[in-house]
């Protein structure tokens, strides 16, 4: 069998993704965890003096400390069968990658292990998050020195 | 204070949404569609538009992962503007040094506490 025949044969018999309904499952359960974290971030804004803005640092925190805890007993894994996207998107889908890449690897010891892997899922998002904001920043800062655009 | 609610539900709901399309639709798989939303989030935020989205959607668009890339520009831009080109290097984790200490003392935590079963 050729490479285009075995090309078609494969698209046709492989199940295709019920983009519909994941697209769903995705938006409720996205929408929910951003739901939860406006209701941290409400609790921190009337109880403890952060501001609407300032708030997004604490709440963030939070939202990791859960998403630690439910990967810890096992639940996060149900929550992303479900959601998909709607689980990996929100911060706490960068957590579960942290989270569960430390736990996996603790028989390797702390250091080889924890240590070294922790970051294995989690890495690349902030090394492609810190060089774009590096150029962006750095086109920026090129355009205002060149009196193109203003802060 | 209600209709913050309503608007982090849809908005945090749309930027899941895009996030299954890029799985879904455009293949990609979820590390490379963490990337992209990440970048995008930089992105807008160099063409300020990704403050005037937090100020309507709240925590819709603080807490998906296109905040991440969002937070690091911001912090990069506004030490920039105090202090030049160096401002860049030294304001990048200003903003989210919260999230990335907080993965980090979370994740060795969890690490101590829980026991492996299987994938988690």
């Amino acid at each position: 069998m050729d490479e285009k025949k075995y090309a078609t044969l494969e698209k046709k018999i492989s199940p295709k993704p019920q983009i519909a309904r994941n697209m769903f499952t995705a938006f409720v359960t996205g929408g929910t965890i951003c739901l939860i974290g406006q209701g941290i971030s409400l609790f921190y804004t009337t109880f403890f003096d952060f501001t609407e803005r300032t708030s997004s640092n604490p709440t963030v925190a939070t939202m990791i400390f859960i998403a630690m805890l439910l990967t810890g007993f096992g639940q996060y894994k149900k929550i992303a069968q479900f959601g998909g996207a709607g689980a990996a998107v929100p911060i706490t889908g960068f957590s579960n990658a942290v989270v569960s890449a430390a736990i996996e690897h603790k028989s390797e010891g702390y250091v080889l292990g924890v240590g070294g892997n922790m970051f294995k899922l989690a890495g690349s998002v902030i090394l492609f998050g810190v060089f774009s904001a590096f150029l962006v920043a750095l086109v920026k800062t090129i355009l205002v020195k060149f009196g193109v655009v203003s802060w | 204070m209600v209709s913050m609610f309503v608007t982090a539900f849809i908005v945090g709901g749309l930027i899941c949404v895009i996030g299954q399309l890029l799985f879904d639709v455009a293949k990609l798989t979820p590390a490379h569609t963490l990337c992209t939303l990440v970048v995008a989030g930089s992105i807008l935020d160099g063409l300020g538009l990704y403050e005037p989205l937090i100020d309507f959607a709240g925590a819709g668009a603080t807490v998906p992962i296109t905040s991440f890339g969002n937070s690091l520009t911001h912090g990069a831009m506004a030490e920039a503007e105090k202090h030049g080109f160096i401002g860049v290097l030294t304001g990048m984790f200003e903003v989210t040094s919260s999230g990335i200490s907080a993965a980090i003392l979370f994740g060795f935590i969890a690490a101590i506490i829980f026991k492996s079963k299987g994938k988690v």
